[in-house]
């Protein structure tokens, strides 16, 4: 994993990133201070059940980068915003560069750099007028604005686009302005909260590599992620979660206390899916996920492996040790995964496949097109998913993915080519035809002031549900997805783990044949997104088709095929495993998803 | 509240300048909105009845009826439809086809040639009230006027010494859009003022500019001065647009001062700036804050402003309540400039309550905006 991360892969050339001192601060400082001290934080929203932030003491060095890692709702955010000074610690001490954030904010803001989610851009202005505009508010004029200006617009890229709109600019170019504009003023601290979220990955590299540059001339950056496999190339990682820091320490240190527990089971007779479902169910193991045709496990101890045999592995397969990942002791920290059984998949009834169907095209796009204005958001796409198969379409925001499943679901109208659900243009097609598919959409669009049963009661109606059946199927959903705590607490209310167990469940009551999911798991931590994926699997393993989006490479693992999804068009489409096995080279073996996504669009441009 | 820089201060002028004129919505609110208010008001809601229709049903052949029936006739306000019957006259005015009716019985030449009491029959349509009131006196006046042109005939006597002449003043043809259209400036004006400031806070609030800005050096002063003063700009040009418009397009006088119309102006546009940035700094929400500046500007300027509905004919509490908008001392002070001129004994007490209302907001809006996103 660490050998594919973007510090090893330095292969574009053309910034240079030596940083003079302008953009860093006069002198890099020596790496031992710390640059932040928290000790005891809390912080309390009036009206919040739980504290935001928990009890949180920790160090971060001056010049390093310090991962902070967690889910939506770790609390990540605020505690970035109460080091900028932003938020008021309803109990505790912060001390950055040694001032303290609230009595002496005046000063500290003269030194810090915040970078907010969407990256606090003006996007109607452009990128030289949000440049100028910090720049006055930050007070660097004349000759050394004229300076600052040339070597920022170079370093980001953006000197041939200072008169386009920021709201005009691609997700990568706007996360480069963000980062100009907050670097502007000589900064010693740079916060950024979630800078990588849904940038497609060859911009995530290169801001990587920026920052990399920034911090290695002194600057302290803090750099909070959802993304693990972001996180373990900081020098210095703090996993949170509901508020606390539960593991602190650099990368290596945090995977060294999973050596000897990460396995991959090699040469199965059988579909992995299968395997893995008893892998899980294993008491040896704590947390198992495919990878191409093998399963990747976790042990519960070192050393003490699950019986081959038992798991019906076959005669052939064995065990192979593989090197710890972040995500891995994350996992372990959080109480180790869900297990392979879902409670769904049990309930739901397998069915006999419709004769009069295709079974290798129960969902078909033919040259899908989708032209708003002058703007193709999808251009020419064409794939088919088999019946009781799971299919990813992968992409950074802005790709088209979104575009392409309304179109195939029958949201939204393509400007040519035919979208056809089992067999059925949904877009003319009676609403039985709908009946027969269940649809996730992107934030799980609950009704959030609504209670959990009312949400249930609501979508069982709208999906044709009545009297008898509905009040078995309600009960049956509140059953398996636990849900019974939660009953009349409000849909908005919810822990978001909890929201998205309540999405899938208002999805699927009506046992439909074929489940449309909008990228269902973005924020939610790494247990949780186990957990649905085993609803998911148990579901195809009944034969119900599935089409699924999401911005996590590390997610295509779990479909039996992807197809990635570039500025409009369908670049590549095949088994994750084929995929990687195009850019597999000498000296990276066992690339990951998003090595093959950055060679597939590389090959793909002109 | 902390220092002002004055690079700081324009740099975000221009980026609220740059802002304003790159969305074509503040151009719709600012300049189209006001004019299609105005002719709205100015030409839709019209006090004046200019010409209503009344039935007549004349059940006497006698000299004095038709001649009574003539004076109708010539009484320019009035369309006189004839009827075969009362119950065809009734039905017409059930219908609304009519809105009065006048009834002249069948013994009148007799009883007025007599010097007996001779007497006409007025109805009218009291669903309308308004309508209603403006047949009956309309009638009773061109009786009167009748009566005074035959009583020498009649008896000999001669007219009447005391003659009665209404005189409006200021508005001397009482033409109901000259006073209408004063006051429904101020309307516009509340509503613009408002609807342009409450989206602009709320707006940086959910795109996560809010968050950036508050990062960087900027003082409270700051950000709340940025906020008012290209609004203010902006809504001062949209009051002169209101004001050529009355006068030019309208034809709605104008007798006071230009320079005192601009400082009531002033005065009262910080006012309704202010309320409408307090409900976007406290709203953090577009939507809400628009809902809440319509609802809460809008309303109480149509009803509480003493633009339609007199502010000395209400019940005390809410006569009481009217002094807090506004819109109540710019509608006062907009009347009495365009139509009267500059009278300082009504211009003076408005502008110190719309100074003190200014103030209050604006307060109270520096007061909820704060360093911090708690």
């Amino acid at each position: 994993m660490n050998e594919g991360g973007p510090r090893a892969r330095d292969a574009s050339s053309k910034s240079s990133l030596v940083l003079p001192p302008v953009l860093t601060g006069q002198s890099p400082a020596s790496t031992s201070d710390a640059a932040i001290e928290v000790r005891d934080l809390v912080k309390r929203f009036p009206g919040a059940p739980a504290a935001a932030l928990d009890q949180v003491n920790t160090v971060m060095r001056t010049g390093t980068i310090t991962g902070l890692v967690g889910p939506d709702g770790a609390g990540k955010t605020t505690f970035l915003r109460t080091l900028a000074g932003l938020l008021k610690p309803t109990q505790g001490e912060v001390r950055v560069l040694g001032l303290d954030p609230q009595a002496q904010s005046g000063e500290l803001r003269e030194l810090i750099g915040y970078m907010p989610q969407k990256f606090g851009l003006y996007e109607d202005l452009s990128v030289l007028e949000n440049l100028t505009l910090y720049a006055d508010l930050r007070d660097v004029v004349g000759a050394e604005r004229e300076a600052t200006f040339k070597q920022l617009l170079a370093f980001t890229d953006l000197a041939a686009f200072t008169d386009r709109y920021a709201g005009k600019l691609s997700g990568g170019m706007k996360q480069k302005l963000g980062l100009a504009c907050s670097l502007l003023g000589h900064p010693k601290i740079l916060l950024l909260d979630e800078p990588g979220v849904g940038v497609d990955p060859i911009s995530r590299r290169e801001l990587w590599k920026m920052v990399r540059a920034l911090s290695r001339d002194g600057l302290t950056v803090v750099w909070s992620t959802a993304y693990l496999d972001e996180a373990e190339l900081c020098d210095d990682v703090r996993l949170m979660a509901e508020g606390r820091i539960r593991a602190s320490g650099t990368p290596q240190e945090l995977m060294a206390t999973m050596a000897g527990r990460c396995f991959q089971i090699t040469q199965l007779a059988d579909s992995p899916r299968s395997l893995l479902h008893r892998v899980l169910n294993a008491p040896e193991v704590i947390d198992g996920a495919i990878q191409g045709s093998t399963v990747r496990l976790v042990l519960r101890e070192v050393n003490v492996f699950p019986d081959l045999a038992l798991l019906g592995a076959g005669p052939e397969a064995a065990f192979k040790a593989v090197p710890p990942r972040l995500e891995d002791a994350f996992i372990s920290l959080l109480g180790g995964g869900p297990g392979g059984d879902s409670a769904l998949a049990e309930v739901t009834q397998a069915r006999e496949p419709d004769p009069a169907l295709d079974p290798a095209a129960i969902i078909r796009a033919r040259h899908l097109c989708k032209q708003f204005g002058s703007f193709k958001a999808t251009d020419d796409v064409s794939f088919e998913v088999a019946r009781g198969e799971i299919f990813g379409l992968l992409g950074p925001n802005g790709a088209g993915k979104s575009t392409t499943f309304k179109m195939e679901c029958g949201l939204l109208k393509p400007t040519s080519g035919q979208a056809l659900v089992m067999g059925l243009d949904l877009q003319h097609s009676p609403s039985e035809a709908r009946q027969q598919l269940g649809y996730m959409a992107q934030k799980f669009s609950l009704y959030s002031s609504l209670s959990v049963r009312q949400n249930l009661l609501f979508f069982s109606e709208i999906y044709g549900l009545q009297g008898e059946t509905q009040r078995f199927k309600v009960q049956q959903m509140i059953e398996t997805f636990d849900l019974t705590p939660y009953l009349e607490t409000l849909a908005g209310q919810l822990p978001l783990g909890f929201k998205q167990r309540l999405a899938l469940a208002c999805c699927v009551m009506h046992e439909p044949q074929v489940l449309f999911l909008d990228e269902p798991t973005s924020g939610v931590d790494p247990v949780t997104r186990r957990e649905f994926w085993n609803h998911i699997h148990g579901l195809a393993n009944k034969g119900v088709t599935i089409i699924v989006t999401t911005h996590f490479m590390d997610e295509a693992e779990y479909c039996d095929r992807i197809g990635l999804v570039y500025r409009g068009k369908l670049i590549a489409l095949g088994r994750p495993d084929d995929l990687k096995r195009r850019c597999a080279t000498e000296e990276r073996p066992d690339p990951t998803m998003e090595d093959a996504f950055i060679e597939l669009i590389l090959e793909a441009e002109p | 509240m902390s220092g002002i820089s004055t690079r700081r201060l324009l740099a975000l002028c221009r980026k609220e300048s740059y802002q304003i004129v790159r969305d074509p919505s503040n151009i719709l609110i600012a300049f189209v909105l006001p004019v299609l208010l105005l002719f709205l008001y100015g030409f839709a809601i019209n006090l004046d009845a200019n010409l209503v229709k009344i039935g007549v049903l004349r059940l006497d052949d006698g000299p004095a009826a038709v001649s009574f029936e003539q004076q109708l006739q010539g009484t320019p306000a009035f369309e006189i439809h004839h009827g075969a019957s009362l119950r065809a006259l009734q039905d017409a005015m059930a219908r609304g086809e009519i809105r009065g009716l006048v009834v002249i019985r069948n013994d009148f030449s007799t009883r007025w040639l007599h010097g007996k009491d001779a007497a006409i029959q007025v109805l009218t349509d009291g669903s309308e009230p308004n309508t209603a009131n403006f047949v009956s006196s309309y009638v009773q006046a061109a009786w009167q006027n009748w009566q005074q042109a035959r009583a020498p005939l009649a008896d000999g006597t001669p007219t009447p010494g005391v003659e009665l002449r209404p005189r409006a003043w200021y508005n001397p043809a009482t033409i109901s859009r000259d006073y209408l259209v004063p006051g429904s400036i101020a309307v516009v004006m509340t509503v613009i003022g408002a609807l342009l400031t409450s989206l602009v806070v709320a707006r940086e609030w959910e795109r996560g500019t809010m968050e950036a800005l508050l990062a960087t050096p900027v003082t409270e002063a700051e950000l709340l001065l940025s906020k008012i003063l290209p609004y203010y700009l902006l809504g001062m040009v949209a009051m002169a647009l209101c004001t050529v418009v009355a006068v030019l397009l309208m034809g709605v006088p104008f007798r006071g001062s230009f320079l005192v119309l601009a400082g009531s102006s002033t005065l009262f546009l910080g006012a309704a700036l202010g309320f409408g940035l307090f409900l976007s700094t406290v709203l953090r929400n577009q939507f809400d804050a628009a809902q809440a500046a319509l609802t809460a500007g809008f309303l109480p300027a149509m009803m509480l402003s003493g633009f339609v509905f007199e502010i000395n004919s209400m019940p005390w509490p809410l006569r009481w309540l009217t002094r807090l908008f506004p819109a109540r001392y710019f509608t006062s002070s907009l009347q009495t400039l365009f139509m009267a001129g500059t009278v300082p004994a009504i211009l003076v007490p408005n502008a110190l309550f719309l100074a003190l209302l200014m103030a209050f907001w604006i307060t109270l809006t520096a007061r909820k905006t704060t360093r911090t996103l708690d």
